[in-house]
């Protein structure tokens, strides 16, 4: 039994540390990040990883040692100890700095994602409607006001300009939604009764040098309600749609133009 | 606290003193057995439930599995049963109803009931020497309190609509409006009903532990001489005492939103299912996040109440069979008594995401981290107990040493789901689970087995098949680590929970293998427990006899008979020595037991 019992909770270490490692290789790990929250996220993420594998990897080995070493059959009496204060005032020291130093390492990010005083400047974009089980997008229109005449309303896709803060106002018709992108690291319940500002940037580096983005992360994502929202929770997708500053002027204009048309001949 | 105290159970003497059975008058079969005011029948009846119900609400995990491995496939044998009307397989509300009540079952007829509810009872007046719990009628009406809760919860599967559908957190508006989920008619109202008879019953249980350990303790057992068991009970007692009355106070408020429309938590102006109906809170003026706050202000304190007592079962094993005294006896308490005061401070953790004041955020961040302090502080202790034992590898002390290993997982886990920023993209996905599941799978079952182990035969008076019990653990603690471990890398992909089916998504569709894998675990998992039930029921009767003290372990109970008598003890007792004089120089054999006295205090206290 003795080796059979270090050889499991070996393994567990083992295997603990392994999948971790392995992971990426089958393709559950961290999506690519491409919003200005995601390379920061992305870092305390890492960092809380090696806190923790550090402790895993220590706290493990000395049990697997433990159980190892210390279940010889043994005649003689066990150490007689009811423990040590110094012990005791280390293990206690260190772990508190190490976890203070992680809470204060979360505050500026946090911060930046969602404090009201670093909202971006400017109207928001859109209202996104959430509800059983679908995604709707209300754009203001060439007034910038919302509730009036030309208002046009984007079902399912969200387009959005790549490269620059995009604010949009988070509500929800019936129960509570979630708003969330896994390649933007963001997420917000859309929580009926409330208008929640929400803001991401998707990044458009410039890696020719030539002074504006190359418009890589132009594309779609995936949107995906992440609160239970009844028994359609699972198929509530929607799409955010980025796309180069052109190409979002011309895609409003064109709605626009659609929406105000509808019905009428000219 | 002198250990003196005056007893408040009438009729059974003073604490300490002689507590032979005066009244020798047979009880029938139903006051014996059934409506039984003795602690070790009430606490073996919760037992029994708690088993049951394990087993009920692990068949949900049954489903629930299936439906991630194979979505929307025919389900062998019991499809053609349970779903002959969706083409044997589980529809997408029933799906909801399962993870739903898997939830609320494992959480308030499992876990709690299995921890406090049977080791409570059956331990704290054994291992502080009383003969019985101080309010016996109260004990009795606490496990009849349950039943009725268990009834709503089973009965709510039976109603139009079925059974509740909003998860186990409940959350309105989704559960209060009835025509957001199949699940939230007459389903959610039994729900919520099954919550407050389960609260009446750990209540009375709570209000019993807190007296009997204050007022009831054998001359000498001081407070520092518990045992941690005890102090984990009491701790946790303390906890349900202060947080459970806002669940049932927000369980009601949330019944009337449901049946009267009083809009508490429902906000104005809902569009439910595409029309605007007049009673779905045209007026309401309610607000959904109340709920939230108020729910996890016990929910969160009740995540500590199914892991503390696990912690205190866990280093009462593992000192008896690692044969050491408890390293750092009192940085245990303190450090118990920290992670359930800062557990009513956490609570928000649950809301970062949810639109509450990010200021508010941030404050329980920092609270929610430093939780992880005393927790690293015990497992420390663990390890230092550990060093320099001399481990015996029973069925008992695998499970133990099982709960260290997989407690230290969901432990460190939880450090990411503390920070905000980084919470914010894992929340809702399966890390979550995998997470949860590792403090109260593999933190509290395997507790909870090392327990039936530990004292099967102080209960039943015979051992537990030592053979079966360890082959039990080796297939549990493999399959467990299958099941959860991988929950891990699902989160970080991003793979969100309560999905029936989150395979149409790009992102999630590679990851279905990974769900087989987890899935062909768990039905492992499962079907390796027969071993369990068979060990227990077979031993239950034809086990080997044992004497009083078969594991030669030093506390109070191993003083009784096995099983003890009614008044649990047949002789005079007094308190010596702490609880872990394990390898006592003091002695020849390599433990004191408490109530042995060496001289004039002579042990250290």
């Amino acid at each position: 039994m003795r080796f059979l019992a270090t050889l499991l909770f070996l393994a567990l270490l083992v295997f603990g540390v392994w999948s971790f490692q392995a992971a990426e290789s089958f393709g559950a790990w961290l999506p690519p990040h491409v919003s200005s929250f995601g390379a920061e996220i992305d870092f305390l993420f890492n960092l809380i990883l090696w806190m923790v594998a550090f402790f895993f990897v220590l706290t493990e080995g000395v049990l697997v040692y433990c159980i190892w070493r210390f279940s010889k059959k043994d005649p003689s009496k066990a150490l007689f100890s009811h423990g040590s204060h110094k012990l005791e005032m280390l293990w206690t020291a260190i772990p508190a700095v190490l976890l203070l130093v992680i809470a204060f390492a979360q505050m500026s990010a946090w911060a930046n994602m969602r404090f009201e005083s670093k909202l971006p400047d400017g109207e928001p974009i859109a209202i996104a409607w959430a509800s059983q089980f679908d995604w709707r997008f209300q754009y203001p229109g060439a007034d910038g006001e919302f509730g009036t005449m030309d208002d046009f309303e984007s079902a399912y896709e969200f387009v959005v300009p790549v490269g620059e803060p995009v604010k949009f106002i988070l509500r929800s018709r019936d129960v509570i939604h979630s708003f969330s992108v896994p390649q933007f690291r963001l997420k917000q319940d859309a929580m009926p009764g409330m208008a929640i500002p929400v803001w991401f940037k998707v990044e458009d580096p410039d890696n020719d040098g030539d002074g504006v983005g190359d418009g890589d992360n132009a594309g779609d994502y995936e949107l995906i309600c992440m609160e239970l929202c009844g028994w359609g929770h699972y198929k509530m997708a929607g799409m955010v749609r980025a796309l180069p500053r052109d190409e979002y002027d011309a895609w409003v204009l064109d709605q626009q133009a659609h929406f105000m048309s509808n019905g009428i001949e000219e | 606290m002198s250990s003196s105290s005056s007893s408040v159970h009438p009729g059974m003497g003073a604490p300490g003193t002689v507590r032979v059975d005066h009244d020798h008058h047979e009880l029938g079969f139903w006051r014996k057995y059934i409506f039984s005011t003795d602690h070790k029948v009430i606490g073996i009846q919760f037992m029994l439930t708690g088993l049951v119900m394990f087993l009920i609400g692990g068949l949900m995990a049954m489903a629930i599995r299936w439906q991630l491995a194979w979505p929307w496939t025919e389900m062998p044998i019991v499809g053609k049963l349970l779903f002959p009307e969706t083409g044997k397989v589980i529809s997408p509300e029933f799906y909801t109803m399962l993870f739903t009540m898997h939830g609320t079952i494992m959480i308030f007829f499992v876990i709690i009931p299995l921890l406090t509810g049977a080791f409570g009872n059956f331990l704290i007046p054994l291992m502080i020497g009383a003969p019985d719990m101080a309010f016996p009628k109260l004990n009795m009406i606490g496990y009849w309190a349950m039943v009725p809760g268990i009834g709503f919860a089973l009965a709510s599967f039976f109603v139009e609509g079925g059974g509740a559908a909003s998860g186990w957190t409940a959350y309105p508006p989704l559960s209060t409006i009835e025509s957001a989920a199949p699940g939230s008619g007459q389903g959610q109202t039994l729900w919520l009903l099954a919550l407050t008879w389960s609260g009446v019953s750990s209540m009375t249980g709570a209000v019993n532990y807190v007296t009997t350990i204050v007022k009831m303790r054998a001359p000498g057992m001081t407070m520092m001489r518990m045992p941690l068991t005890i102090w984990a009970l009491l701790i946790s007692a303390l906890l349900q005492l202060f947080a459970l009355p806002v669940l049932t106070a927000a369980s009601i408020l949330q019944i009337l939103d449901r049946v009267i429309d009083t809009g508490f938590f429902t906000p104005t102006n809902l569009i439910v299912n595409q029309f605007n109906s007049e009673g779905v809170g045209a007026a309401a003026g309610g607000q959904p996040l109340l709920w939230q706050h108020l729910f996890w202000f016990y929910s969160h304190p009740a995540v500590y109440i199914m892991v503390v007592p696990a912690m205190g079962l866990a280093s009462d094993v593992i000192a008896a069979h690692a044969r050491k005294p408890i390293f750092g006896y009192k940085p245990m308490v303190y450090s118990m008594s920290a992670i359930a005061g800062l557990g009513f401070i956490v609570w928000g953790h649950h809301m970062f995401a949810s639109g509450m004041n990010p200021a508010l955020g941030m404050t329980f961040m920092v609270s929610t981290i430093m939780i992880a302090l005393p927790s690293a502080v015990k497992v420390f202790n663990w390890l230092g107990t550990l060093w320099g034992s001399r481990i015996q590898l029973t069925a008992a002390m695998l499970n133990a040493l099982g709960f260290v290993a997989m407690f230290i997982i969901g432990g460190l886990s939880g450090i990411w789901m503390a920070a905000t920023p980084v919470d914010i993209y894992i929340h809702d996905t399966y890390i979550v689970v995998g997470h949860f599941h590792y403090v109260v799978f593999g933190g509290s079952v395997f507790a909870i087995w090392a327990g039936i182990y530990h004292w099967f035969p102080k209960m039943f008076g015979r051992m537990m098949n030592e053979t079966l019990g360890k082959l039990h653990f080796i297939g549990s603690f493999i399959f467990t680590n299958g099941v959860f471990y991988l929950m891990h890398q699902l989160g970080i992909a991003g793979l969100m929970r309560r999905t029936a089916d989150p395979y149409d998504y790009e992102a999630f569709a590679h990851l279905q293998p990974i769900n087989k894998i987890i899935s062909i675990c768990a039905f492992c998992l499962f079907a390796w427990q027969l071993i369990f039930v068979y060990n227990f029921f077979q031993s239950m009767f034809w086990g080997k006899r044992v004497g009083r003290n078969p594991w030669k372990a030093t506390t109070v109970e191993w003083d009784a008979p096995s099983p003890p008598g009614h008044g649990n003890f047949d002789h005079e007792l007094a308190v010596h020595c702490g609880p872990y004089e394990y390898a006592s120089p003091l002695v020849e054999e390599d433990y004191l037991p408490q109530t042995r006295d060496v001289g004039v205090e002579k042990a250290k206290a």
